[in-house]
């Protein structure tokens, strides 16, 4: 419909200085994304310039009817690959009318770890690798997969082309376009070892930005996935069997390991990781006992294992942080449902902040 | 068709002065809206400077067959989003030959209640809520449901991404800039609690403009939705049972309550509105006895309650509003198909004249 585009399409800077602003928020459930939209009179690259909003906290299952409003904390404003033009995205967390966090922001708890100085110093880099996979609408079952039946065996999938091999290939790079776009530090992408699975990495970005920029990278995707007419889902093991499950490898480093010596500084940090291994699993998200089974690439749940170049670990350490005597190390437990600002912030306690 | 868009988007800027204006207007059961197109000379920044039209008045029943015509008086003109150049809308209102306004002319008696000195020095500030839902065509099931079922129950919805969770968003978009284009003061737009539901926000607008830039705001939405294939409903109840109905919550401010000092003016206005609840329900919407069950984030309609941040109340006070003991309040009392000539301007009466 050429109209309805165009209307989309509009450039308003010819008519107005006002833009829009696309509030994001995660909701209830720790993993469901909302947002609405504001007017504000001109354009704003500023969040503390940003208004505080307010939402139906009782509508996502984050406050009672009788006291409904939850408020929202501009955080970080990202560029709108969908309006373009001067109009913005913008990551916030929740409160209380009264200043508290409400229970499911897990984002200021995050933010006091990257506060404090012993971590500030470090300069903790995160680089995420988000796998997903996309599903058919309506009924739920991996896009590209016949209806009713099974793919051939995993093998020809991995990095693959072919209309055979690879599904949802346009989904996968407008996403990457909209979040280079946007200003979300996107480093690249991948198709998956399952069919109908795809990955993306975010990073290296510092501290708190790496949550902020993967909620938004998520948002967008999901945006984009509505568009295409085609579900995605972040569930760790969405086909139980003989099938890749959905993960977040979260690799890390910090100043001192960046530097000469590093490696000796990595192999305390996992160390340190290691005594604190059922606390990381219980915070890695939800339903990850169905894809640490140590099949398919993974350490089973119970056990903490490191290694150079092993993907069956829980701890993987690439062989060029080896060979240079530093860099950094991948922590390869979480799921693809993970809240990267509980994870990210975690590691950094625990490596930097935390006493055995 | 390539060349079907070429013609629609021609620019004729060039080759003429001439300019389309289309006059709108509200039809005989108060919630249609009719509009027509004439070419003027061009260009036009006010609408005083429009020609009076007429009408049909016996194809929308508004007047009989053998004194079929009905006054167009142009009120307030707006960029055309459609046509975009130099065309515009124009709000317009109805009167008899004679200069009378016709029953279904609520504007006139706004006007009158928002000239009224006393209503005038106070500046009524209005912030519209208006919530619709999407059909599917022919069908006219909401948009996203499955024919002959239902979706998943709501929780999922409100604010939501996704293609299993949102419906429609490209018109709730395309509608969004279009408003802006046209010179609308629209504020802000959401997903809603029922799938297939959106809102926009109008305001703050000041006294008549409000519901002016409302209407056209509506006639702009139902545009786009005609551009879309999908149908655009105002009914306050559309699905029964365990569905959010519609409403179009009405925020409403004085100068007094905006001041220091305002928290004891709104709750002054407040036992006022409460003394006339059966008048306003009255005028409130059609078929709003439906939505107005004490259920899904709304106050029984026979009760008249107010409170602090509670959804379930007749009319919500803001937590800022009471922390800064001034500000604005929301009756979410309105229908979705309420008009908002009667409400604002029975709002503005009601706290002000009586």
């Amino acid at each position: 419909m050429a109209l309805l585009t165009d209307l989309l399409n509009l450039d308003l800077s010819g008519s107005t200085d006002k833009i829009i602003a696309e509030y994001i928020w995660i909701g209830g459930s720790g993993m469901d994304l909302r947002s609405k939209a504001r007017t504000l009179p001109g354009p704003v690259s500023d969040p503390s310039k940003l208004p505080k909003w307010n939402y139906d906290g009782s509508s996502t299952g984050q406050a009672p009817g009788e006291d409904s409003e939850v408020i929202l904390y501009p955080q970080a404003i990202f560029k709108d690959p969908f309006r373009r033009g001067n109009n913005i995205l913008v990551m916030c967390d929740c409160y209380t009318p009264a200043g508290e966090p409400i229970p499911t922001n897990k984002r200021n708890a995050a933010a006091k770890i990257f506060s404090n100085p012993a971590v500030a110093a470090e300069e903790p880099w995160y680089g995420i690798e988000q796998e997903y996979t996309l599903l058919q609408k309506d009924i739920n079952w991996p896009l590209g997969w016949p209806v009713g039946g099974f793919p051939g065996p995993q093998g020809p999938y991995y990095c693959s082309i072919g209309a055979e091999k690879s599904f949802g290939r346009d989904i996968v790079d407008s996403h990457y376009k909209a979040c280079l776009f946007a200003g979300i530090n996107i480093s690249g992408i991948n198709g998956e070892v399952m069919p109908g699975q795809w990955e993306f990495q975010v990073g290296p970005s510092v501290g708190i930005s790496a949550g902020d920029q993967v909620w938004v990278a998520r948002y967008i995707l999901e945006r984009i996935t509505e568009i295409a007419g085609v579900v995605v889902t972040f569930d760790p093991k969405p086909i139980p069997g003989d099938w890749n499950g959905a993960g977040a490898h979260t690799n890390y480093s910090t100043e001192s390991m960046r530097k000469d010596g590093g490696f000796e500084v990595i192999v305390a940090a996992v160390e340190k990781l290691k005594l604190r291994h059922k606390e990381h699993i219980a915070a890695y998200g939800e339903g990850n006992e169905r894809r640490l089974t140590g099949k398919h690439e993974t350490a089973d749940i119970h056990t903490f294992s490191w290694g150079v170049a092993n993907r069956g670990a829980s701890i993987r350490v690439g062989r060029e942080t080896e060979q240079n005597g530093k860099g950094y190390f991948e922590d390869r437990r979480p799921a693809s449902n993970m809240d990267p600002y509980v994870v990210t912030a975690m590691i950094a306690d625990t490596t930097l902040l935390w006493k055995p | 068709m390539a060349s079907l868009a070429d013609l629609i988007n021609l620019d004729l800027s060039d080759t003429t002065d001439k300019i389309i204006v289309e006059y709108l207007w509200v039809g005989g059961t108060g919630v249609d809206i009719r509009s027509k197109a004439r070419t003027v000379n061009g260009p036009i920044t006010d609408a005083s400077q429009l020609p009076k039209w007429n009408y049909d008045g016996s194809s929308t029943g508004q007047a009989p067959g053998e004194d079929s015509e009905v006054i167009l008086y142009p009120q307030a003109i707006f960029k055309d989003p459609f046509r975009r150049g130099d065309h515009i809308l124009v709000m317009c209102d109805c009167y008899t030959p004679q200069g009378v306004p016709i029953p279904t002319n609520k504007r006139n008696n706004a006007a009158k209640i928002f000239d009224n000195p006393k209503v005038a020095a106070e500046v009524t500030w209005y912030g519209i809520e208006q919530e619709y839902t999407l059909l599917q065509k022919d069908v006219n099931w909401p948009l996203g449901w499955p024919v002959g079922g239902y979706p998943g129950p709501q929780g999922p919805y409100y604010c939501a991404a996704g293609a299993d969770k949102a419906f429609g968003r490209d018109i709730v978009d395309a509608h969004y800039k279009a408003c802006l284009y046209a010179g609308i003061n629209i504020s802000g737009i959401n997903g809603e609690v029922m799938p297939g539901q959106w809102e926009f926000q109008v305001g703050p607008s000041v006294g008549i403009a409000a519901s002016d830039q409302l209407w056209v705001a509506r006639y702009i939405l139902e545009r786009i939705t005609e551009v879309a294939g999908v149908v655009l409903s105002l009914d306050p109840k559309p699905i029964p049972g365990d569905w959010n109905g519609a409403g179009a919550h009405t925020n409403y401010s004085t100068k007094s309550m905006r001041e220091a000092g305002g928290f004891e003016v709104i709750k002054k206005a407040i036992e006022k509105l409460g003394k006339r609840h059966p008048e306003h329900i009255a005028a409130y919407g059609e078929g709003n006895e439906r939505r107005l069950t004490g259920h899904h984030e709304t106050a029984d309609i026979n009760t008249f309650k107010w409170g602090v941040a509670n959804r379930g109340a007749s009319i919500r006070v803001g937590r800022d509003t009471e922390k800064e003991g001034k500000g604005y309040f929301e009756d979410r009392r309105p229908a979705s198909n309420m008009d908002p000539y009667v409400v604002t301007s029975m709002i503005a009466e009601t706290t002000l004249l009586l």
